[in-house]
């Protein structure tokens, strides 16, 4: 029996990563908002790792940040060891990732949402989404309630006819033992909407006690510790340490000998999984020659004594997953707490989106996380809170945030899923970004904290903040560019300390800030009248005069860009009428109906000709409507 | 769109030249002006038809030639195409084209063939590239470069200089995207090894563009001296060398004519200051001046000297112009003199290269084209072992791939953070892709997945 349950703007379907940002995004925008989840034991879970940030994921998180998202605070009070990654790399590459306390992570955030203004939470599986005049009218679940709404972000992670896998035993099932949804996709394929289907893996967790750590490497945090969130203080906290431990010749004996025994190789999972995130038994079979692999040894929380053993995914059976990990130094008298299993769901087709990551003919129906064909918890958020605000944003009718390849990982990440699409869970990298050295994790703040303002979601005072940061920046900036150091013997002696060469004239401060071997902090004895300035503003001046020069050439290369990303292609193209086309373009032009030049030129198969055809064609169209 | 006739054939080389038609009317049009031998009235394409081009209105036979028909759209443009193979010379296939224009075709803008195929979608731009050169090509060396460069030679050669740096660039690269792993990450010696063995590769691509360039736009030939002093009689002796070959255009340069010859193939454009004579009468008091001009467009001046008569204020304008160029002395009229006479000292001082000469009696003629060749090095540039870079996006490519090479040199000895190492190295990749046309982010994260093992 259906009954009506009520009227949202917004409701987001699933309460991870993406689903909790999504939501908060929108009510805090002014949205009355509804989120659902299969279980609320299950919001913001971390069923597979449990660590936030790493190389480029970090950048995901600040700038979710930057915006206005919640993911960077979130962490911030719940980590539990936190490093800064690739600090010997240079500045475009420097990362955070922290171990979370995963339950306090959960329920940190779970009490967040309870908390909102404008949002309700609640527990119950939505298994239609009811479309008319391709617009999203309301959702069921599967009790009967209907819920009228005006825009539904779909936030479904793995649950989608979610099925695990453990050698030859498979079960329907989501992560961690929740109900899988198993109706939802079906009405997504009745709507059109092409259904793939995708796989990751976890580890096993083992239990602490029966873990001899005195055989691993012990691995710290940093001692300073630099929070996720702009406007955040370091948390005071006692942080725990990680193990790295080795795989050796015996532990692939095992894997080798009991290879039949995996759904994967047996061809039961007909899923793509990831190159980046191979199981233990991939990584044996295609790395044949490779004696050993790292196995990395994280806590799950404080309050739990399971550990997540890092690097030993698996979907073999469960008696050779103990064989194989009790060869591992340190793990011979391992007890398993939960074992490792491969999961497989269905995900869309992230090319029928646009860059809004709304759905390209359905209006109202938005995408965000693991359904994208994506993985990890950052990417995950960063598409929630962008599919949150331009939900919100189509029911104020306004504009829709894209944010471009040179405004953020978030922008590359976007950009590559619904232009190139994927054919493996999606995985962020700083190798996908090519004005990496201006999206810096530093700087995140400075690139999109204006946008986070715009749209609500950054409030005047902490913006007011920000505007005093940046004000700051500039003048401390302007004042090392023009002071000037004078060759005395003092200068000369602090040079010679530091190996640097001597000056014998009159040079300006920021010409020795440029040198390699000189940092700010050291420069400060020999420049008297330095003001007293925050730790950001300092890090962001010594970045930005440093690399002054490389800075100004990717700027270059930007500019050059957005001619192209600001070309923007006509809502009514028809790219049959354009003579000149390659077929193979034209057909994938239609299909994708790219917004701008510059996106259509990152679509594979459409060669720069295909471009310049464009290009002559909107000239002609300009020119005849300019004769009109 | 309209159809389109021009001759296909550069000017001046050759006995047979081609003249082309393209769009829908090319069929009608030929049935007008062309009576094939075999009445059958069925076109089929690939296919040739003999017979004589006419004038219709004055049934006049033009030529004897061959028409080729390609039926739309199995043809270059797409459209419906012929080619007329006239073997007339280049007042003929003027004629004939002249006659095609009568009977409803336009002349085609320049390289409005390859425009048409590539904006009907047969062609690529980089292929539109070579193609272009290759219509451009007036010798028989540069169209064989510009087939080589269509084939894929410079691709190969760049891809064994990409797979060189992406050797290096996946390490730094999966370094940096998985920094819990110890990989061994890049030291500044490997990859400032690898920078100067690709810099290395990079100049050699670079100078095959030099002999392109020869083979392309070929070699600009001034001959400068005063008058009297046989700059006629020695144009005259050169071309007679090989008269079969010879042919007169009007030049780029204004009132200067142009003469086409050719050494080893290489096309040899002589700029005649001969024509300057007929378009002026003052002779005498230009002759420096607009020698000078025509000076700074050539690629080789030929300086010529009465050996008979003494060096006079004109010569020495002359040394003066010829000493900081690449230049070629000659001492005409040696007829007139013993052979062991005595050569100015200011002449010995520019120290170039000295031919003697008779232009009277075409002694030493042989020598000058000798030294020509050796001064460009023309015997060492062998199309069919070398790599030639003739297109000039793609040495403008080479060009910013070697300033990106310096670029991270530099970095590297300023001892930059290997990330930023990486963006110059990955900006070489970008320049050398533009020529390729392939995506460098993908490349490398691919690379990274197969050279390593990462994840959890």
């Amino acid at each position: 029996m259906k009954y009506n349950a009520g009227d949202y703007d917004v409701a987001v379907i699933g309460a991870g990563h993406a689903g909790c940002e999504a939501a908060l995004a929108a009510a805090r925008i002014g949205m009355k908002t509804v989120i659902f989840s299969i279980s609320l034991e299950a919001v913001a879970n971390m069923p597979c790792n449990p660590h936030i940030g790493g190389s480029s994921k970090g950048h995901l998180v600040r700038e979710i940040d930057a915006l206005g998202g919640e993911m960077a605070k979130n962490i911030d009070k719940t980590l539990i060891q936190i490093k800064m990654l690739n600090t010997s790399k240079g500045p475009a590459v420097h990362s955070l990732r922290a171990q979370a306390d995963r339950k306090r992570y959960q329920m940190e955030m779970k009490h967040t949402i309870e908390k909102q203004e404008n949002l309700d939470i609640k527990q119950a599986e939505i298994t239609k989404i009811n479309i008319k005049d391709d617009k999203v009218e309301s959702i069921e679940t599967s009790v009967g309630a209907v819920y009228h709404v005006k825009a539904v972000i779909l936030a479904t992670g793995t649950y989608l006819k979610g099925k695990i896998f453990m050698g030859e035993f498979s079960k329907e099932s989501g992560p961690d033992g929740v109900f899988a949804a198993n109706e939802l996709s079906d009405c997504l394929k009745d709507l059109g909407i092409k259904i793939v289907r995708f796989k990751t893996g976890t580890p096993a967790r083992i239990n602490k006690k029966t873990i001899d750590f005195s055989k691993m490497e012990i691995q710290e945090g940093d001692k300073d510790i630099i929070p996720f969130s702009f406007t955040d203080k370091a948390p005071n906290i006692e942080q725990v340490p990680c193990y790295l431990t080795y795989t050796n010749e015996k532990t692939h004996e095992i894997i080798r000998k009991n290879l039949d025994r995996s759904p994967l190789f047996s061809g039961e999972i007909s899923g793509t999984g990831p190159r980046y995130c191979p199981s233990i038994e991939d990584k044996v079979v295609r790395f044949a020659d490779k004696k050993r692999h790292q196995i990395f040894v994280e806590p799950v929380g404080l309050d739990t004594d399971e550990m997540y053993i890092q690097g030993m995914s698996s979907s073999l059976p469960e008696d050779v997953q103990i064989e194989m990990y009790r060869t591992i130094p340190g793990l011979e008298h391992c007890e398993f707490t939960r074992s490792a299993y491969a999961i497989e769901y269905d995900c869309i087709d992230p090319l029928e989106l646009q860059l809004s990551l709304e759905h390209k003919k359905y209006k109202g129906l938005f995408f965000a996380g693991q359904i994208n064909g994506t993985s990890g918890y950052e990417e995950a958020a960063s598409q929630g809170l962008i599919a949150g605000i331009n939900a919100a944003r189509e029911i104020q009718e306004k504009d829709p945030i894209i944010l471009h390849r040179y405004d953020g990982y978030i922008g590359v990440l976007i950009d590559d899923i619904v232009t190139k699409g994927t054919n493996e869970p999606y995985r962020m990298m700083t190798s996908r970004a090519e004005y990496r050295l201006l999206l810096r994790q530093d700087n995140a703040d400075l690139r999109l904290t204006d946008i986070g303002h715009e749209v609500g979601l950054i409030s005047d005072e902490r913006y007011k903040k920000f505007l005093e940061k940046k004000k700051d920046i500039e003048e401390e900036k302007e004042r090392i560019r023009n002071k000037t150091i004078k060759p005395t013997e003092k200068v000369n002696e602090f040079l010679e300390k530091h190996n640097s060469s001597k000056i014998n004239n009159g040079v300006k401060l920021a010409e020795l800030l440029r040198r390699t071997e000189l940092t700010y902090e050291d420069l400060k004895e020999i420049d008297d009248d330095r003001p007293d300035l925050s730790e950001q503003v300092k890090e962001e001046v010594e970045i930005q005069i440093k690399y002054e020069g490389y800075i100004k050439l990717q700027n270059q290369q930007v500019e050059k860009a957005k001619k192209l990303e600001n070309k923007l292609l006509p809502d009514d193209i028809n790219y049959e009428a354009i003579g000149g086309i390659r077929i193979e373009a034209r057909q994938k032009l239609s299909k994708l109906r790219p917004r701008s030049v510059g996106q259509a030129s990152r679509i594979s198969g459409v060669s720069p000709a295909d471009i310049s055809v464009i290009l002559i064609y909107l000239e002609q169209l300009k020119r005849s409507k300019k004769g009109e | 769109m309209s159809t389109i006739a021009a001759i296909s054939t550069a000017p001046g080389v050759g006995g047979i030249g081609i003249i082309r038609l393209s769009g829908e009317d090319t069929f009608k049009i030929i049935e007008k002006i062309f009576i094939p031998k075999n009445k059958n009235k069925e076109i089929k394409g690939y296919n040739f038809k003999y017979g004589h081009i006419i004038n219709p209105k004055t049934k006049e036979i033009i030529d004897e030639v061959l028409v080729s028909y390609f039926i739309k759209p199995r043809s270059y443009t797409t459209e419906n195409m012929c080619e007329i193979n006239s073997h007339g010379g280049n007042i003929v296939m003027e004629n004939i084209l002249e006659i095609c224009l009568e009977n409803g075709a336009e002349l085609a803008e320049p390289g409005e063939f390859t425009k048409r195929a590539f904006l009907n979608g047969r062609i690529d731009l980089s292929q539109a590239e070579s193609i272009i050169d290759i219509i451009n090509s007036k010798t028989q060396k540069e169209s064989k470069a510009s087939i080589k460069q269509l084939e894929g030679f410079l691709s190969r050669k760049v891809k064994s200089i990409k797979d060189k740096i992406m050797d290096v660039m996946v390490d730094i690269e999966a370094d940096i995207d998985y920094p819990e792993y110890n990989l061994e990450g890049v030291t500044e010696k490997k990859a400032s090894n690898m920078l100067e063995d690709v810099k290395k590769d990079l100049l050699d691509l670079k100078n095959t563009f030099d002999n392109g360039k020869i083979i392309k736009d070929g070699i600009k030939i001034a001959i400068i001296g005063k008058p009297n002093a046989g700059k006629s009689s020695l144009l005259n002796a050169l071309l007679r060398e090989d008269r079969a070959i010879v042919s007169q255009y009007k030049g780029t340069t204004r009132d200067s004519i142009e003469e086409l010859m050719n050494i080893d193939g290489v096309p040899i454009k002589i700029i005649d200051t001969a024509g300057i004579r007929n378009a002026a009468d003052e002779v005498e008091k230009i002759g420096i001046q607009r020698a000078k001009e025509i000076a700074n467009d050539a690629d080789l001046l030929i300086a010529i000297f009465d050996i008979s008569d003494k060096i006079d204020d004109e010569d020495l304008e002359i040394i003066d112009l010829i000493k900081d160029r690449k230049a070629i002395v000659v001492l005409n009229k040696m007829d007139l003199v013993d052979e062991n006479c005595k050569i100015d000292d200011r002449i010995l001082n520019l120290n170039k290269k000295i031919v003697k000469i008779s232009a009277l009696n075409k002694d030493g003629i042989e020598q000058i084209n000798k030294t020509i060749s050796d001064i460009f090095k023309i015997n060492e540039i062998n199309i069919d072992n070398e790599v030639i870079v003739t297109n000039t996006r793609h040495k403008n490519l080479i060009n910013k791939a070697i300033e990106s090479t310096n670029n991270a040199q530099i970095s590297l000895e300023n001892n930059m953070p290997m990330d930023i190492v990486a963006i110059d190295i990955k900006n070489i990749l970008e320049n050398l892709g533009e020529i390729t046309g392939e995506n460098v982010s993908d490349n490398i994260i691919n690379e990274i997945f197969s050279k390593f093992c990462l994840g959890k």
